[in-house]
């Protein structure tokens, strides 16, 4: 599906995709950035199912389970914590809010 | 159903990286991780009807069930639980945990080659080679992740330096290489190479990781989360997964771009912060005789003098966050705001165990956002205030840093604290900070030293200020 220089092309840009959505980011912002990138490759668990839907013997089973557990606690617990610091931020503004009102 | 599973790919790759996008400003960033949380879950449930998994058996599919559901409550319980305090390590957890899954695909690709049955399913050199650049990615971060994660937490001694550390590392490197080459070109793969691959390969993340200095470890961290983010995406190349490729490569370069910035902050080179520790080579010799004496201060003297004062400078550090006081610091700024004094709240950059740990407890106290600070825009600052209130922060006020070129962390731009009319340093108790370095300004002559847990010595200057 995905061949040879298709795939390059794929990388070179979503690199600079990365850089680019990145570079305006203000400093309050970097631990719950980094937490909410964390969060985004948890897209692994994509991968780890597929790996582990076409795993053969005991092995295989064994380390694809592995694969899918780790990678539902990296996707939902970078979600959990993410969306925890950045309520803070919330809730700050609906208090600010609130008093100007 | 394979077509509809590739358009939810491909919408879960725009999400996310509009999710992103969103992250970078205080306004949207909730509203980001929402969506990129509901692509999650879509292209999660989607892949339930991959062929992949179509094909396999039964067992195969009660497996991920059931494996998603002990990853999930595992990270959804410890996630809920954690004190804000702690989200540096656990964001280093769940971060390992991402990388030991890119590891662990790689491992199922590549076990398949090695079995004979299987080995004719040949992905091509190009694949392997990918598979196997990912696991060695993937295992470091996993490994090292969870070394981070001990030593945040305190289950680990600081630093741990072996004597050659740097030619065992060399050694290891060479090793994970080798073994990586023959895994990568082997038809079929040897089990036993693989074997020896994947804990070379994890033994080298412990092993880098072991030397680095709490200071860095917001630097390492941020490192380990691009590095498993190309780890994804490699993996991604494998399973033919763009999703995975695209995901895996924004945050690959994002987390990059984010460790240049946080490693310039603190001004020393990524490669310094890996093949060197803080205090390791003739650090102890190059300390400086120090003069004079710490002086304490009572809490009621000090309230005084913040009391009297024009302008006071409130520097939190990591003591802060492991006393919980931003709350208190808060109702005492606010005591001192109706008395007419200026508050303000300068963050150093590596603050706490990662840039913007501070800001997110003062934003969960209620601070203002206006009355927080940068570095930069702050330290011209001190020369003006009557009181610099350094409450449990260290390193990021060290006058070293600026004087004495020997010194491991010299050359970091530090907040001026010492320039301060007078300056009060709350303060467990008489030990030297993370780095392991004493700090000068402790000693200086308008210093003052309020002894005592961070939240009871500023509820003492609360008491002390509500007496006034």
């Amino acid at each position: 599906m995905i061949e040879g220089f298709t795939a390059l092309y794929i990388f070179m840009l979503s690199a600079f995709t990365g850089y680019e959505v990145i570079s305006r980011v203000p400093v309050i912002l970097h631990t719950p950035l980094m937490s909410g990138s964390n969060f985004v490759h948890g897209i692994v668990l994509v991968g780890a199912m597929i790996a582990l839907g076409h795993a053969e013997g005991t092995l295989e089973l064994a380390i694809g389970f592995f694969a899918v557990a780790l990678a539902a606690g990296n996707a939902v617990g970078g979600y959990v914590a993410t969306v925890r610091m950045l309520e803070m931020f919330q809730i700050r503004k609906d208090r600010s809010k609130g008093a100007t009102a | 159903m394979i077509l509809v599973i590739d358009i939810v790919y491909f919408l879960t790759a725009a999400v996310f990286i509009i999710g992103l996008k969103q992250m970078s400003s205080p306004v949207t960033a909730h509203r980001g991780v929402v969506w990129a949380g509901i692509g999650m879950l879509v292209a999660t449930l989607a892949t339930f009807g991959a062929p992949d998994i179509e094909l396999g058996s039964n067992i195969n599919l009660w497996l991920i069930v059931v494996a998603i559901a002990t990853g999930s409550a595992v990270a959804w319980i410890s996630a809920k639980k954690v004190a804000m305090t702690d989200m540096p390590q656990m964001i280093a957890m769940y971060n390992g945990m991402g990388g030991g899954a890119a590891a662990a695909i790689a491992a199922v690709e590549l076990v398949k080659l090695s079995s004979p049955e299987t080995a004719n399913l040949d992905h091509g050199l190009v694949v392997q080679v990918l598979a196997v650049l990912g696991a060695v990615i993937g295992s470091v971060s996993f490994s090292g992740s969870a070394v981070a994660f001990a030593k945040l937490q305190g289950l680990m001694k600081k630093t741990l330096r072996l004597p050659a550390h740097q030619l065992i590392n060399i050694a290891l490197f060479i090793a994970v290489c080798v073994t990586g080459y023959w895994v990568a070109t082997g038809s079929p793969v040897s089990a036993e190479h693989l074997l020896w691959f994947f804990v070379l390969a994890v033994v080298l993340g412990v092993m880098v990781t072991l030397p680095i200095g709490g200071a860095d470890m917001p630097v390492v961290i941020s490192l380990f989360n691009a590095l498993t983010g190309l780890a994804v995406a490699f993996e991604g190349f494998v399973l033919d997964n763009a999703a995975m490729i695209i995901a895996g490569t924004v945050v690959g370069s994002s987390g990059t771009l984010l460790t240049q910035l946080m490693a310039k902050a603190m001004n020393r080179p990524i490669s310094n912060v890996l093949f060197s520790s803080f205090g390791s080579d003739g650090g102890a010799a190059a300390e400086e005789a120090i003069e004079g004496s710490m002086k304490e201060i009572q809490a009621n003297d000090a309230a005084i003098m913040m009391a009297y004062a024009s302008k006071v400078i409130i520097v939190p550090g990591y003591g802060m966050a492991v006393a919980q006081a931003q709350h208190k610091l808060k109702e005492m700024a606010e005591l001192l705001e109706e008395r007419g004094v200026t508050v303000k709240y300068a963050i150093h950059p590596v603050a706490g165990r990662m840039p913007g740990h501070m800001n997110v407890l003062l934003a969960e106290a209620g601070v203002d956002y206006d009355q927080i600070f940068d570095l930069d825009e702050i330290n011209a600052d001190f020369a003006t205030a009557d009181v610099a209130l350094v409450i449990g922060a260290n390193d990021v006020v060290n006058p070293v840093a600026r004087s004495n070129p020997d010194s491991p962390i010299y050359g970091m731009p530090i907040l001026n604290a010492d320039k301060a009319m007078n300056t009060i340093v709350i303060k467990r108790g008489q030990g030297s900070g993370f780095s392991g370095i004493e700090n000068h300004l402790f000693y200086a002559d308008n210093t003052r030293m309020l002894y005592g847990d961070g939240q009871k010595a500023v509820a003492g200057l609360i008491a002390g200020i509500k007496q006034l």
